[in-house]
Formats: C-alpha cells, sequence, structure tokens
C-alpha cells in the first residue's frame, strides 16, 4: 500500500494567513508545500521565488479530509456520478481521499475490477481507495477472493447497500480475514426486519403511513457482529451507524476491547425522520434518519469517542430515481460537498447557528451541536478515518495527521465562518440529491491541495 | 396528521389540512348537493368547463366512479387515468404520466395510489387541485368525510333537527370505536384525523400485530385489545376492512382467530348500546369482520355511507375548484345544468 508523494507538476505553494490545526494542536502559521510535501510552517513565511501564494486568511488549514464512504457509482451507474465527477465533488469538499464503495455494477469483488476502479482514480483530483466485496455479487453466499484484492491495496471489505445476512457466512469470513489483516466493513440491516420500509419505524412513519425500519434492524446486526468479532478475532468496522442502541453496543464492545471501529454520517448527526413529513425522498435514505433521541445519541457518542470516524455515505442517484414515490425512490442522499459544514454545525463548537436541519430549539429538531473543539471533529473527517482505511502515514499511506515539514502535502484549507447557500445546479456531483438544496450552511473550503497540487483553489476545482 | 406541503385549500391531501370549521364547511356544502342526488335530473352546472381527471394506480373501481359521478353531477368533463394498467406498466414514470395528462389541461387530479404520499408528489410535479382518494396506508380523506356527513345525518333525523340545524355540535363527545387494521389502514388514519377536531372521543381496537408502532401524536382516547371490554359504550362502531392476505400469517395467525376476537358477530352486536351505529367502510367480508345478520341491521349504515360519497366528493371537488372555500353553493345548485 506504501505510495510514492510525487510533486506532480505542483511546484511551490505558500498558503498564508491560515491556522493550522491537526492532530498535534492548533498554532498559527503559514504553510509552505513543495515537491508534494510540507517544508516548512510558521507564524510569517517568506515565499521562496516562483511560489504560488494562496490566500488562507480567516482559514483552518489541516490534514485532507478522507471519506470512509463514497459511492462513486462507476463502473455501471455513470449517470449518476463518475470515479471523475466524484473525486472533482471531493475535492471541492476538502477531501484528498475517499473510500469508493463496491456496490457497483460489476460489483467490485474480483480484482479485475478493482484494478478498473483503481486506474480511473490515477487521473482523479483526490486519492480513490477502493473497498471489495465480502461475497461474490454481494450476494450473501460465498465469500469474494478478498486475497486477490488485499493484494491490490483493498482494506475494507464490504456488501455495502445490504448487510451480510448470514451469520455463518459472517463468521467465515471473518476467520478468513484474519490472515490478511484487513477489515470487514459492516452495513448492518436484518433484511427480514426492514423489508419494505422506506423510513424510520416510530411516531412520524406511523403518522405518515409509511413502511418503516426499525431501529432494531441495524442493532440486532451490530450485536451479532460484535459476538462474531468477538468469536473470530477478526476487524469489524461498522458503516453509518444510525441509532442510540447502536453506539451503546459499540461503546461496550470498545471497553471490552474487541477491534471494533464505527462510522456515523453527516446526515445523521444533522436530520431527523421529520425531514420525510413531506414526502419528498430526497430525505429517503438507508439506514433511514432516525428520531431526535438517536441524534443526539450519536453526536454523544463522537463527543465521548466511541465512533471513529464520520464517512459521507455519499450516494449520488439521477433525477428520475429520487423524483417519484417514497416505496420506488432510490436511498441515499450526497454527501461529499456538504459533509464539513454539516458536521462543524452538528458537532464543532458553535452552537448559535448550527448546520442545516439542526438549527437550535425547534421543536422536534436536534438541540445545539455537541460542543466538541475544531481539531476533534477534523479528526472524526480526516486522521482518524484514515486510519481506519489504512490510509495514514504510519501505515504506509499519505494521509499525514499533522501539518508539520516532511509531511505529505495532502491538505484542507476551510474558513469556518463563510456562509455559503447550496445550490444543487451548482454541486461538481452529476447528481442533485442533497438535502439541503437552498439552505445556508456555515463552513466552506477553499483550497484543497492534493499531494502539493492546489487542485481545489477559492472553491473552485482546477481541473 | 401529517405535515405535508399542502397548500391549504388548493388540495386536499389529508383531512387534518380542513381542520373543525373546513369539515364543517365540506359537510354544509354537501347537504345543498345531496339534495341536488335527489332531483329528477341530479346536475348542476357548478364546474361546466372544468376538468378533473381521476388516476387510480391502485384498482378501486368504487371509489372512482364516486369520484366520478360527483364530477359529472356538478357537470365537469371528466377523464379516467388507470395507470395501474396504462403507461406506468410500459415503464413511464408516475411524473411523466401525471406532467403528460395535466399537459391536456386538467384542473384537478383524483389520485388513489398504494404508496403513501404520492398525491403529495403529485401536488409537486402540476399547478392542478389535487385530492388524495388514498394513499398507500396514510389517507383517505374524503371516506372520512363521508363517514362524518353519514353521523350527521343519521344523529339529525334521530333528534328531529334539520341538518343545517345540526351543524357539528353532534360529534361532541361521540364515542367512536374504530376495529381492526389499523396500523394499515389510510380510512382509520383520516377518520381519527378527522372526528378528533369535531369533538369525538376515539378509541382504537386491535390486536398488537395490527396497530401502528407509535400513537406518539394520535388524537385518541385509548387503545385496547379488547372489543367485549369497549363494545357497551360505543356510540359508533366503525369496523375496519381486514386484508384477507394479512391472515396468512404475517399478521395474524388466522382470519378465523381475527374473527373470533374481533369480527363483530350477532353476539356481540346484541351488546351495543341502543341506537349505536355500525359503520364500514366497504367493501365488507362479511363472516369476518363483519356478521352476515349484522351487516344488514338497522343500526348498520353502510349503504348510506355509500350513498352519500357522491354529495360529499361533489362538495370537495366543488370547494376546491368553484369560487373556493367561502362560496356559497346555493345559487349554483338553484341553477339547472340545461345546455
Amino acid at each position: 500500500m506504501s505510495e510514492p508523494v510525487t510533486g506532480d507538476a505542483a511546484g511551490t505553494l505558500l498558503l498564508r494567513g491560515g491556522t493550522v490545526v491537526d492532530e498535534s494542536g492548533e498554532r498559527r502559521g503559514d504553510v509552505l508545500v513543495a515537491d508534494g510535501r510540507v517544508t516548512a510552517v510558521g507564524p510569517t513565511l517568506e515565499a521562496p521565488a516562483g511560489a504560488r501564494i494562496l490566500d488562507a486568511g480567516g482559514c483552518i488549514v489541516s490534514p485532507g479530509l478522507v471519506d470512509l464512504h463514497t459511492h462513486l457509482r462507476q463502473p455501471g451507474a455513470e449517470e449518476a456520478e463518475t470515479v471523475e465527477s466524484g473525486s472533482r465533488a471531493a475535492a471541492i469538499g476538502g477531501y484528498t481521499a475517499v473510500v469508493a464503495m463496491p456496490n457497483t455494477d460489476p460489483p467490485i469483488d474480483d480484482a479485475a475490477v478493482v484494478r478498473e476502479v483503481l486506474d480511473l482514480g490515477e487521473k482523479a483530483l483526490c486519492r480513490v481507495a477502493v473497498a471489495g466485496a465480502i461475497t461474490v455479487g454481494r450476494a450473501g453466499e460465498r465469500l469474494a477472493p478478498m486475497a486477490e484484492m488485499a493484494a491490490l491495496g483493498v482494506h475494507l471489505f464490504t456488501d455495502d447497500g445490504a448487510g451480510v445476512q448470514d451469520a455463518a457466512v459472517m463468521r467465515r469470513a471473518l476467520e478468513y480475514s484474519r490472515a490478511l489483516g484487513v477489515t470487514l466493513a459492516q452495513h448492518c440491516e436484518v433484511a427480514s426486519l426492514s423489508a419494505g420500509g422506506c423510513m424510520h419505524e416510530g411516531a412520524w412513519s406511523s403518522r405518515l403511513g409509511l413502511p418503516g425500519i426499525p431501529a432494531e434492524a441495524e442493532e440486532l446486526m451490530v450485536a451479532r457482529d460484535i459476538a462474531l468479532c468477538r468469536m473470530t478475532g477478526g476487524r469489524v468496522h461498522f458503516l453509518h451507524l444510525s441509532t442510540a442502541g447502536s453506539v451503546a453496543l459499540v461503546a461496550a464492545a470498545k471497553a471490552e476491547g474487541l477491534a471494533v471501529t464505527a462510522e456515523v454520517t453527516p446526515h445523521h448527526l444533522a436530520l431527523t425522520d421529520a425531514e420525510l413529513a413531506g414526502y419528498d425522498p430526497v430525505g429517503k435514505v438507508n439506514p433511514p434518519l432516525r428520531s431526535v433521541a438517536d441524534v443526539a445519541a450519536l453526536r454523544a457518542a463522537c463527543a465521548a469517542g466511541v465512533i471513529d470516524a464520520v464517512a459521507t455515505d455519499h450516494a449520488p442517484h439521477p433525477p428520475e430515481s429520487k423524483d417519484t414515490t417514497m416505496d420506488v425512490a432510490a436511498p441515499g442522499m450526497l454527501g461529499l460537498e456538504t459533509a464539513l459544514a454539516v458536521t462543524l454545525g452538528a458537532l464543532g463548537p458553535g452552537v448559535a447557528e448550527s448546520a442545516g436541519g439542526a438549527e437550535t430549539g425547534a421543536e422536534g429538531e436536534p438541540g445545539g451541536s455537541a460542543g466538541m473543539a475544531v481539531r476533534d471533529v477534523l479528526g472524526l473527517l480526516s486522521w482518524q478515518a484514515a486510519r481506519v482505511a489504512r490510509l495514514a502515514v504510519d501505515q504506509g499511506g499519505d494521509q499525514g495527521a499533522t501539518v508539520q515539514p516532511g509531511a505529505p502535502a495532502n491538505l484542507c484549507v476551510f474558513d469556518p465562518t463563510e456562509r455559503w447557500e447550496v445550490d444543487p445546479l451548482r454541486l461538481a456531483s452529476r447528481s442533485r440529491n442533497t438535502p439541503w438544496a437552498g439552505q445556508t450552511l456555515t463552513g466552506r473550503v477553499r483550497h484543497t491541495v492534493r499531494r502539493g497540487e492546489a487542485v481545489v483553489v477559492d472553491g473552485e476545482a482546477q481541473r | 396528521m401529517s405535515d405535508a406541503p399542502t397548500d391549504r385549500g388548493r388540495h386536499l391531501l389529508s383531512v387534518t389540512d380542513l381542520g373543525a370549521d373546513g369539515i364543517a364547511e365540506v359537510l354544509a356544502v354537501s347537504d345543498a348537493f345531496a339534495e341536488v342526488g335527489r332531483r329528477a335530473i341530479p346536475k348542476v352546472p357548478a364546474l361546466r368547463g372544468r376538468t378533473v381527471v381521476t388516476l387510480f394506480a391502485e384498482e378501486s373501481t368504487r371509489t372512482r366512479l364516486s369520484f366520478e359521478t360527483a364530477a359529472r353531477r356538478l357537470s365537469a368533463d371528466v377523464l379516467s387515468f388507470p395507470t395501474a394498467t396504462s403507461s406506468v406498466k410500459k415503464g413511464e414514470s408516475l411524473r411523466d404520466t401525471v406532467e403528460t395528462v395535466a399537459a391536456m389541461g386538467v384542473d384537478a387530479f383524483v389520485v388513489r395510489h398504494p404508496c403513501a404520499g404520492a398525491p403529495a408528489q403529485v401536488a409537486r410535479w402540476v399547478d392542478a387541485a389535487v385530492v388524495n382518494a388514498g394513499d398507500g396506508w396514510h389517507e383517505h380523506p374524503t371516506q372520512a368525510l363521508l363517514d362524518c356527513y353519514t353521523i350527521r345525518q343519521v344523529l339529525a333525523e334521530r333528534s328531529g333537527r334539520s341538518l343545517g340545524d345540526t351543524g357539528t355540535e353532534c360529534f361532541s363527545g361521540l364515542r367512536v370505536g374504530i376495529v381492526g387494521d389499523i396500523r394499515h389502514s389510510r380510512v382509520a388514519r383520516s377518520l381519527v384525523g378527522a372526528l378528533a377536531p369535531l369533538g369525538a372521543v376515539v378509541t382504537l381496537i386491535a390486536p398488537g400485530s395490527l396497530l401502528p408502532t407509535s400513537l406518539e401524536g394520535w388524537p385518541v382516547e385509548a387503545v385496547t385489545h379488547d372489543l367485549d371490554d369497549v363494545l357497551g359504550s360505543l356510540d359508533v362502531c366503525y369496523l375496519l376492512r381486514l386484508q384477507l392476505e394479512r391472515g396468512s400469517g404475517a399478521f395474524l395467525p388466522s382470519v378465523r382467530e381475527y374473527s373470533a376476537g374481533y369480527g363483530l358477530t350477532a353476539r356481540r352486536a346484541a351488546r351495543l348500546g341502543d341506537g349505536a351505529l355500525v359503520m364500514h367502510p366497504g367493501p365488507m367480508n362479511r363472516g369476518v369482520e363483519i356478521a352476515d345478520e349484522v351487516a344488514d341491521l338497522p343500526g348498520s349504515v353502510v349503504l348510506r355511507q355509500v350513498a352519500n360519497g357522491v354529495a360529499v366528493r361533489m362538495a370537495v371537488l366543488f370547494l376546491l375548484l368553484g369560487s373556493g372555500p367561502g362560496a356559497d353553493p346555493a345559487s349554483l345548485v338553484s341553477g339547472a345544468a340545461g345546455e
């Protein structure tokens, strides 16, 4: 997985006037980048001759964001997204690496498809890592050739879109994974309890007359896989946890010392099932948006360190898949370009003006943010996520936890106070299914630097 | 009971869009149109030149005919679009279908769809008025309105007062039990949403597997699994139709077991209070939720419900497409439909 840090055609960059926030702390500092690496950090750096100067005034300069959960839709659904368009959306959102989910058509369940997506990712605006399927065709029956995919650098394996329903299959997969040192990422959903459901089962689904997906559909599989993790010694990453019960189970498993990690999505941190009150299928997502109490529990779990990463579950769909009735609408929403603002709103230090859908005080809405330090929120979005995906510097990858001389120049530069309106027509994604359309978010990426190249400048992708 | 975008007054998506005053207005206007229905030529020119489309993605001949009759008696042009058997089956999306029909110049869509919220979606796609004729498990507003109309009609007759004088006070304190598959019933959701604001006291009676997961926010007095316990206290016993496939083991052990616990048998009917009404939205499963002989008792007003459907649907269409809420239908009703 070791990856040479190349300078591409980047030359020398000076990010001037920002505040560096990374795992080691926070300090005022200009950042000098050359040959794909950070070469100097200091309060006021002189620009070397020929250096390109980017204004970072009022901005936070952090390690680039890492998304553990991106649906790039290629191969098979290029009308919704491609590796190219999705990676551009990622870069605009401050991401320097994403993990492409394998529920493509054909699915990423053997070396050939892994190679195809990795090749497409070579020209992308961010690192495109690939997750492989656990079972052939994501059908939940026969194990996919995990070793041949692992040999190409695949670390996360998942049948995402569905959970591995058969406990025996999951047991064998976990046992087999141990020799490879890889992690099985589970989409926890007991299909017999969720069948036909199109939203969280609770007060809103009962009123709206929509078939529900109970919290227990997720929690039963979380509990099962914790038991299988204990039994096999394999490593499990829980994708997009959405319920209070799930995070309580993970907290207990971690306290026990089991090898489990977990992610939550920005939308599950910010929105509730009340989003479906108008029957707009843009709010249909799997797992579904949950109750106010669940949102509060997810935020608390992030603040308590139970959750390792915030991952977008960026799920592009063409308009015709969403502009229909709730029963047949495709589940999923965009995330890459709004994740930083939404997550800062839900978890960050500000409480007065939280991110979309999370205004303080309104009845039935999640209250103020979790009040976490910006550094801790960035850990969830960047270096902690990188470790789950084995993309961190000390794991042979190029995602640093600190911005210091010698670190790979994968950087996110964002203004935490800039307010901007989400215009679906101006998103880099090929799709438009964002629940924040027309809303004003706070916090916007100004520049993204990938291997020393300024791939996003002043919010605009450079290629 | 939903917060769907409604453009209150422009569409009828949920009975809660109306509120107590809106329901009272529909009932009052229905009185005038019921009179029309008794004429030799039961037709008025109220909606002449207007076009009403019935868009039924789920077959319901009774409801469709009731709406189409109502529209015709108002002199509207009526188009029938059974999507269950036409373009949607050929792969056309609901949105394309709706927009295509709307392009022909349509003033109202009457929508029946197996998915909750479909009429709300249609309302976002077109400028025309949208009437929910039953969407999934969500609502069936005109059914609840015609049920309210029927209750009021019977109670007015008994008290010897005219319908006009009756208003909606007759609902105050009225004890209504709704029996059966509440979970999957659009009729139940609309009935609760109509009866509660009028002051009725609603009790839900069902086995646990046929109750909604949550009743948070439902304006009901009580929920019970024991029909026999509450039977004697009811002024109205409203029986929901049991979808017989629910008896296949998924929700109920058997239809027989349901019938034993929740069917209105002759023995149970005898324990109803004097004058209690027995209601059913139809079509009835005789011998399942209602015994054959009970369906034909004097207290059973099932046929009246059907008869009143046309007048109530005329009122709904008139209020949405006529001169709007607050308009007096009397002047239109007094005119003849002659060309």
